[in-house]
């Protein structure tokens, strides 16, 4: 049976990824994040905001936004300047392909989102806290199940870029707060849904319990990375037309 | 015997198609495959590296399926035009990779062979992105060959590259055809394809227009009429003259000049200077007007 991860696809995606200038956005949204809970503990009255900003600010911007920008990279950068064929052009299976870039992906975004979403948490309410371990089990879960949405965009799609903004403000933002069936079919749920089971906390405003969102992230993973290997062993270069 | 199969095979884009109903069969050694741009060449090549479904038809590759087959790249090497490589590695870096992906018991060794082959021992220190053309182009063939193919696909690996590189290429292709693998490259200039190929497959429009030796198929192209538009001190004589002989088949008078048909092009351009010296006429102009390789095609595809 085939290595289901190829380590040279591994340290390629990762030096491909990182070299890129694109590299210099995945710490932005975290650099801010931190810096406005350092910020808002150092001048807030109440701990209110605490649940409030880093589940909202966290959840719905730097969680998601660091996910889509390295979930793209990792695949669709390389499909975007063809250096993809050097990988397809030999027998490695295109599950392992896939395999290997959504495992860069997801460390990454763990670095570049989930790391700073506890390191912010910390410096609100301290490194043992709740808060702290609650927001980076739901950011790991959201590293998870964002880029395996992403991971799949990048391949059904040139544009995933603007599709994926498009996903983030209309599924996550609008719809999965709206709609209740939506909720079940949302990354953004599945994280908070996780931080609650351990912080309890309403301001997190979870709807869904602890086993609901990781059946449903584990479900939803694993579907679209099927998706995603099907669609790259279809992975088709338009010729030139006669 | 290692072949490359196809049957009937047609590609196509919504309304637009890209390469109709191809039916051909190329075995080992050099084969050329040539056409206009946009005729389809770059479509075929990627169908036989099965990175494009045919819409119809059947094609098989060392007796394999290529579409959805990343298995058929244990005897196949791609070089697409493409620039396809991790500008930011090291050729040695680049090409021991490919091996590694190919699961070769000794990547080292089998890169090095490889750099070997196309001559960048030199370079394979340096980072891809410091490359010329030409140098990125030879890496790729070094990758491509690093597992010692059976099949080498090749699309227009001539592109930007200098006359020298050219020639080296066209060195190394040649003796890897003669060291029984297939080799096919594509190609829109027939000088190339020329030098380095005994074997073609003209492609005109997505359809196939010729096939089979190169010197068989040049004839035909060179029996074509070639059409001239001629500037003189005095036209109308120079007309009259023409006419006589029997290398020239038609000559129109036109408001800025001549146009003339030649039915044999070597003799016609032999006796143009002698012809306009004895009757006392100033050649200023002699343009060919259908020497595109477009005009070539078509006539092949007409004939």
């Amino acid at each position: 049976m085939p290595a289901l991860v190829n380590g040279v696809v591994l340290r390629l995606t990762f030096r491909a990824t990182i070299g890129r200038r694109r590299a210099l956005l995945f710490a932005l949204p975290a650099v801010i994040m931190i810096a406005l809970s350092a910020v808002l503990t150092a001048t807030a009255h109440s701990p209110v905001w605490r649940a409030e900003f880093l589940g909202d600010f966290g959840f719905s911007v730097v969680l998601p936004l660091t996910s889509l920008i390295i979930g793209v990279s990792v695949l669709g950068a390389e499909i975007d300047d063809s250096s993809i064929l050097h990988l397809l052009a030999t027998p490695v299976s295109r599950v392992s392909v896939v395999l290997s870039k959504y495992l860069v992906a997801v460390g990454l975004t763990f670095v570049f989102a989930a790391i700073p979403e506890y390191l912010a948490a910390s410096i609100a309410s301290g490194f043992s806290s709740k808060l702290a371990y609650g927001l980076l089990a739901g950011a790991a879960v959201g590293c998870v199940t964002y880029n395996a949405f992403f991971v799949m965009l990048s391949i059904v799609t040139r544009r995933a870029v603007p599709v994926g903004l498009l996903y983030l403000l209309v599924w996550e933002g609008l719809l999965a707060n709206l709609v209740p069936g939506v909720r079940f079919l949302s990354a953004g749920q599945y994280s908070v849904g996780v931080a609650n089971s351990i912080i309890h906390n309403s301001a997190l405003n979870a709807h869904l319990t602890l086993g609901t969102a990781l059946g449903l992230a584990i479900v939803a993973t694993v579907g679209l990375l099927l998706v995603s290997s099907w669609r790259l062993s279809a992975f088709s270069i338009k010729g030139d037309l006669a | 015997m290692t072949s490359i199969e196809l049957a009937s095979v047609s590609r196509w884009y919504g309304n637009v198609v890209a390469v109709n109903d191809i039916t051909m069969s190329i075995g080992p050694g050099v084969t050329g495959l040539l056409g206009p741009n946009g005729a389809g060449k770059t479509t075929l090549l990627h169908m036989m590296a099965g990175f494009l479904e045919p819409s119809r038809g059947e094609l098989t590759v060392a007796g394999q399926v290529a579409w959805r087959n990343p298995g058929i790249f244990r005897k196949v090497g791609l070089v697409p035009e493409r620039d396809s490589v991790y500008a930011f590695l090291t050729g040695t870096d680049f090409v021991t990779s490919s091996a590694k992906l190919h699961g070769l018991a000794d990547p080292k060794a089998a890169a090095q062979r490889a750099i070997g082959i196309v001559e960048m021992a030199d370079a394979q220190d340096r980072r891809i992105a410091t490359y010329s053309k030409g140098m990125r182009q030879r890496i790729k063939v070094a990758a491509a060959l690093v597992h010692d193919p059976e099949v080498l696909l090749l699309d227009e690996p001539f592109s930007g590259m200098d006359p020298r590189q050219r020639l080296h290429m066209m060195d190394l292709l040649h003796a890897e055809g003669q060291q029984g693998r297939v080799i096919l490259f594509s190609s829109h200039i027939l000088e190339e394809v020329e030098r380095l190929s005994g074997t073609i497959q003209v492609i005109v429009g997505g359809r196939l227009a010729a096939s089979g030796d190169f010197r068989a198929i040049r004839r035909l192209m060179t029996s074509r009429p070639h059409v001239f538009v001629i500037r003189s001190s005095d036209d109308r004589a120079l007309g009259s003259a023409l006419i006589g002989r029997p290398a020239v088949s038609g000559v129109e008078l036109t408001g800025s000049g001549l146009q003339v048909r030649a039915s044999d092009y070597g003799t016609f351009t032999r006796e143009i200077a002698a012809l306009t010296r004895d009757h006392g006429i100033r050649l200023k102009e002699l343009l060919p007007e259908d020497e595109s390789l477009e005009s070539v095609f078509s006539y092949l595809l007409a004939s």
